[in-house]
């Protein structure tokens, strides 16, 4: 299969998949819950619906309102083009682009909660704060993560870090690939507003992070939002996935199902972390980020020693 | 058999972070429990024949520390009527840098030590070190005197982990450290917590700053 | 040519400001005359500079001088030509912008003292970049300190502008001393005052070692690193802000420029230097950006910014003192890369900040951001200037920042492959402190911009504001373009970064194109492009739906409220608080609470605030600590003539046993 249609299928299905990330984590919290819950695919119900929908601005608004949802859904998209899905190569590599994807992300944040800031309300304000500060704390776990990946790999390539030689270091370096990802798993909790850093299903100050900093969005830029969200969380996971299982049988017609098997696993496996842990006061979150920090500088220890 | 215990000492490493990190005592006793159960199973990784002898110690320190002795903790702070909440003198993130920076100190410090050929690999004897740290650590900055048995517990922990070095020479190293347990079990909690208890109605270690007098 | 030129530049700039002093004191023309020298001083020096790169080598100028042991020995290399262009770009905007801000009109007690100073700061430090001498370097730093002390002192009836302007003083004298001891160190070792690179082994470990820590202490009093940065905070607060951009963009530069000059001298740089250079920036630049989230000052804010950079631009060199003590060409190449196009970058962006935040501050007269807000619907083209200025320096991409950062990253997780002992360990953690700094600096751009130019004012002032003139925005017009164009197409810049690099490290062959192999900067600038492009096309989506749908107005929800006023609004410390919090242990922030409330509660109030530790806490005690100390030798001073002629005898008699 050539890198032309390689690249296609990447991309249709990071545009694609994302919402029914949310469905199942979602639908996998009310199975806990004892409901029955929305159906997988009501993202898109949603996604389709909000951009019909006319749109209401508050007056005390200017354009970074309206750039905010802009900028985060367009820093979403861009970086799903450096995370190789499958067989360790992306569309878009080059050495050093891990840390365009991080600082990709920074912009999108600063947008976003500028955005939030543009209301002069006091509940984005609080939401753009802790927002901003955890992800003070989530930025250097998930660098030094990448630190144990390029000494692992020799390369500063994501395709390169997270390819086909992953499997060969689990043997070798497990312990701390298994650090790095239990740090990771708690930065993507963490960046994408899960539970135990935020609950996305209340509306009460205690608990928001990100829903609060959106909640004077309408319409298509609150479904552009939704969208970049989603987005953000694919990415996430599948650098979840390429770490914990690099699969890679050679053969595309396998590598890609197990690969969209694996990440709606990893969906699951959110969902049963939200439903089974509660969400933490918030003086307790800089310690869980700091210890994710840690587990990650620890898996860099071992590597090193 | 080695292979499988280096990422058991990093999860028993982990448990001390646990340990510094929440807020509930009930958490506490779990990691504790937790790594004292990971480490009654050392022995069977590191004797050279499985007999009997090694499986009923194992299955010994597995109940006792597992089982035995987080019981009697969950009924002394039923009976004390102990808040459940830990609370440290400074603050969780300092415990946990602290523990950091002594995990890291005895992971450095371990290169610098003259061990034989066989251990020099292993992250026992940093393993060993960080849970005496780590233990220390919670005996200085926990106010309760309860979290003062368990750091005690800790301490011991990693006393145990040093000893399984020597489980070759010693043989009846380990069951000199199930009767150290034993001693925490009845003397420490029976003993000290209902005294306290008594005495001040509360069990924490600030009021025994009167007894100075 | 290129240093005739230059000199030529210098001079001009060094006089612009004296026909004004002659010409009326409330009319603008002196002003204009003196802004029209400074462009011209400023372009001519530029010219020489673009001479150097172009030809690509240069000729020493040597003129006869009269001081002895000196000689006016003036050279261009690759390393004064990157630092020259920061010099006079920002002096010639400024120059620009200080018609609007600082008008004669408005001030004329001191605008013709900062027009005059304004030059020959502008002199001194181009001087002292091309001196190859060290008295002549000696001569440039003085009167780019001592004009630097009478422009931060240019509102000298506040006593908030005196003291900040003593502090510099003392700092800056500080700074002197400890020059004076390393070139003369120097001359020791070398025989002359000539700044040449030294052969290997003409240095024993100890003088190497002695001058090289007088240097880091001098040149970092200069720099502002942590902990030498005491007098930066408000000196860069209290003076007018076309100054204050001038001073932390090129100002603090100049320190770095000494750094990097006095390394290139000195042979084989042991392993720990390296370390401690880049130990030093990681502090700076976290505890920097962490101060700069406490403050409620704008222009003091943007001040603790400057230490933060100044961190991440020590951090490269720290890089590439590593790579030179390794051999480790690559490392070198992007260290100092990233360091050098972090001198310009910050020089740009920091300045169109202080530029955009003077543009503010012309308009509302208070520097306090809990007293501005919504400053944006009515100073558009000043927020958009700002926010541009923001989003440079937290380096996120498409623009500037993001390129220097990035250098310094991929030099990082370079030393990952191949390294020796515990400094690697070391090396590779400062690229998570580096993301720490980006993720801080995130968060602060985001609380000032947020209280200042978003949501509703609240204040009277913040409600009356109006833009500014353009004889303001074109200058910050400018440094947008620059930053833009650096960001997107930093191509541009290689060939001369290269030229900088190999001045410094002469075995270092074709650094410019080793860099673009080592740090992919073409995809930059390819992704730079998508990232636009994707930006216009989900722009436009939503242009179009808005356009075809239903849109209405309405007040902001807040959750239901009916009645809300501007207070309710999150404040910048509020912003702030947990941060703050975090880095408690460091801030140490003073509060104010409000007493216990009584039955009929009374008008009260709680402020916060983040002094700077290192002032309050070590060196303003140690002070007054000397300062009881020697006013114990105030027992001679008695007044009495008599006393006074018996000293003068006693130190006779002295000197006649002496001999």
């Amino acid at each position: 299969m050539n890198t032309m249609i390689h690249n296609t299928i990447h991309v249709l299905l990071a545009l694609t998949l994302p919402p029914l990330l949310l469905g199942i984590i979602g639908k996998t919290k009310a199975l806990f819950a004892g409901r029955i819950g929305p159906p997988l695919l009501q993202p898109y119900y949603d996604l389709i619906k909000l951009f019909q929908k006319g749109s209401v601005f508050g007056t005390t608004t200017t354009w970074m309102f309206r750039a905010g949802p802009v900028v985060g859904l367009a820093t979403s998209a861009l970086t799903v083009l450096f995370i190789p899905l499958v067989n360790g190569t992306a569309p878009i590599s080059f050495t050093g682009d891990l840390i365009l994807l991080a600082y990709l992300l920074a912009l999108g944040r600063f947008f976003t909660a500028s955005a939030a800031l543009d209301t002069g309300s006091s509940f984005e304000g609080m939401g753009a704060a802790r927002e901003v500060t955890f992800a003070c704390l989530a930025e250097p776990a998930l660098f030094l993560g990448l630190l144990v990946l390029a000494k692992l790999s020799g390369s500063l390539q994501l395709a390169g870090m997270l390819g086909n030689s992953l499997a060969a270091h689990w043997a070798t370096s497990g312990a701390a690939l298994a650090l790095v990802l239990l740090s990771w798993f708690i930065v993507l909790l963490a960046e994408n507003a899960r539970i135990p850093f935020d609950d996305p299903n209340t509306h009460l100050e205690l608990t928001m992070i990100h829903e609060v900093m959106i909640l004077d969005h309408s319409g298509p830029a609150y479904g552009m939002i939704l969208y970049g969200a989603a987005l953000k969380l694919f990415v996430f996971t599948a650098l979840i996935v390429r770490l914990a299982c690099p699969v890679a049988t050679g053969s595309p017609w396998l590598d890609w199902p197990i690969f969209v098997v694996a990440i709606l696993a990893v969906a699951v496996v959110i969902g049963i972390a939200e439903s089974t842990m509660a969400r933490l006061r918030l003086i307790h979150v800089p310690v869980l980020l700091v210890a994710a920090c840690l587990s990650s500088a620890f898996g860099f220890i071992l590597l090193v020693r | 058999m080695v292979q499988v215990l280096d990422p058991l000492l990093i999860v028993s490493l982990a448990l001390n972070f646990v340990a510094l990190g929440v807020s509930r005592i009930r958490g506490v006793i779990n990691a504790v429990a937790v790594q004292g159960v990971l480490l009654g199973v050392f022995p069977l990784f590191l004797h050279p024949d499985i007999g009997l002898r090694v499986v009923v110690l194992a299955v010994g320190i597995v109940c006792l520390k597992g089982l035995v002795i987080p019981a009697f903790l969950v009924h002394a702070m039923r009976e004390a009527n102990i808040q459940h909440e830990v609370t440290p003198i400074g603050s969780y993130m300092s415990s946990l840098l602290l523990g950091a920076i002594g995990t890291g100190l005895a992971l450095v410090f371990s290169y610098t030590l003259p061990l034989a050929a066989e251990h020099s690999d292993l992250l026992l004897v940093p393993a060993a070190l960080a849970t005496v740290w780590t233990g220390f650590l919670m005996l200085t900055t926990r106010k309760k005197a309860i979290m003062l048995v368990l750091g005690y517990l800790l301490l011991e922990n990693g006393i145990f982990l040093f000893g399984l070095l020597l489980l070759d020479a010693m043989p009846f190293l380990v069951e000199m450290g199930i009767l150290l347990d034993l001693f925490t079990g009845v003397f420490v909690m029976g003993i000290i917590i209902h005294h306290i208890s008594r005495e001040f109605s509360s069990i924490s270690t600030e009021h025994l700053t009167e007894l100075k007098e | 040519m290129d240093v005739v030129l230059t000199l030529l530049g210098i001079g001009i700039a060094a006089l612009s400001g004296l026909p004004g002093l002659f010409m009326a004191r409330t009319a603008m023309s002196g002003q204009r005359l003196t802004t029209l020298l400074a462009v011209l001083g400023a372009g001519l020096g530029l010219a020489g500079v673009g001479c150097f790169w172009i030809i690509g080598e240069s000729q020493p100028l040597v003129l006869a001088w009269s001081v002895p042991g000196a000689e006016f020995n003036v050279a261009m290399d690759g390393l004064s030509a990157i630092f020259l262009v920061p010099i006079f770009l920002i002096s010639l905007l400024g120059s620009v912008y200080g018609l609007g801000y600082w008008k004669q009109t408005a001030h004329p007690e001191n605008g013709r003292k900062l027009g005059l100073f304004y030059g020959t700061l502008t002199a001194g430090m181009a001087l002292l970049v091309i001196a190859r001498n060290s008295i002549l370097f000696l001569f440039g730093w003085e009167i780019m300190a001592l004009s630097a002390f009478f422009l931060v002192t240019t509102e000298d009836e506040e006593k908030e502008v005196r003291d900040a302007g003593w502090i510099y003083l003392v700092a800056t004298h500080v700074a002197t001393l400890c020059l004076f001891a390393v070139f003369g160190l120097l001359r020791k070792s070398l025989g002359s005052f000539a700044l040449t690179p030294l052969a290997e082994g003409s240095l024993t470990p100890a003088m190497a070692t002695a001058i090289f820590v007088l240097a880091l202490v001098g040149f970092g009093l200069k720099a502002g690193i942590m902990p030498l940065h005491v007098w930066l905070p408000s000196a860069h607060a209290a003076a007018p802000s076309h100054v204050s951009a001038i001073m932390s963009g090129v100002l603090i530069k100049m320190g770095i420029y000494g750094l990097v000059r006095v390394t290139s001298l000195l042979p084989a740089p042991p392993l720990e230097w390296g370390t401690a250079v880049l130990a030093l920036g990681v502090v700076s630049g976290v505890l920097g950006v962490a101060f700069a989230i406490g403050q409620h000052d704008l222009k003091r804010l943007l001040a603790y910014h400057s230490i933060e950079n100044i961190g991440i631009i020590v951090m490269g060199l720290g890089l590439a003192l590593i790579g030179r003590s390794l051999s480790r060409p690559d490392w070198i190449i992007l260290g100092l890369g990233g360091a050098l196009l972090h001198v310009w970058n910050h020089a740009l962006f920091k300045a169109l900040l202080f530029l955009s935040a003077g543009s503010v501050v012309h308009t509302v007269h208070t520097r306090a951001i809990d007293r501005l807000g919504g400053l944006a619907k009515v100073m558009p083209w000043t927020a958009v200037c700002f926010v541009v200025g923001a989003v440079a320096i937290c380096g996120l991409p498409p623009l500037n920042g993001f390129i220097s950062e990035f250098l310094i990253y991929v030099g990082l997780f370079g030393t990952l492959g191949n390294g020796e002992g515990a400094s690697f360990a070391g090396v590779a953690f400062a690229a998570p402190a580096l993301a720490l700094i980006g993720a801080l600096a995130v968060a602060c751009f985001v609380k000032v911009y947020g209280a200042v130019f978003l949501g509703t004012a609240r204040s009277e002032r913040a409600l009356h504001a109006h833009e500014s003139s353009p004889s303001m925005l074109v200058p910050m017009s400018a440094l947008v373009v620059c930053c833009c164009l650096i960001g997107l197409v930093p191509l541009l810049l290689v060939p001369a970064l290269g030229q900088g690099i190999s001045a410094w490290a002469p075995n270092v062959k074709d650094a410019g194109p080793a860099l673009v192999t080592l740090a992919p900067l073409g995809w930059i600038t390819v992704m730079g492009m998508v990232l636009i492009a994707v930006l216009l096309v989900c722009g436009g989506v939503l242009w179009v739906r808005l356009q075809r749908s239903v849109v209405a107005y309405g007040p902001t929800w807040r959750c239901g409220y009916a009645a809300p006023t501007s207070r309710m609004q999150y404040t910048g410390s509020s912003f702030a608080q947990m941060l703050v919090n975090l880095f408690g242990w460091a801030l140490r922030p003073r509060t104010h609470r409000p007493g216990k409330l009584t039955l009929f509660p009374q008008k009260t109030d709680f402020h916060s605030e983040v002094p700077d530790t290192v002032l309050d806490d070590a060196v303003l005690p140690a002070f007054r600590f000397g300062a009881r100390l020697f006013s114990w030798f105030r027992m001679f001073q008695q007044g009495n003539i008599q006393v006074y002629l018996l000293y003068i005898f006693l130190a006779l008699i002295a000197l006649l046993i002496w001999r």
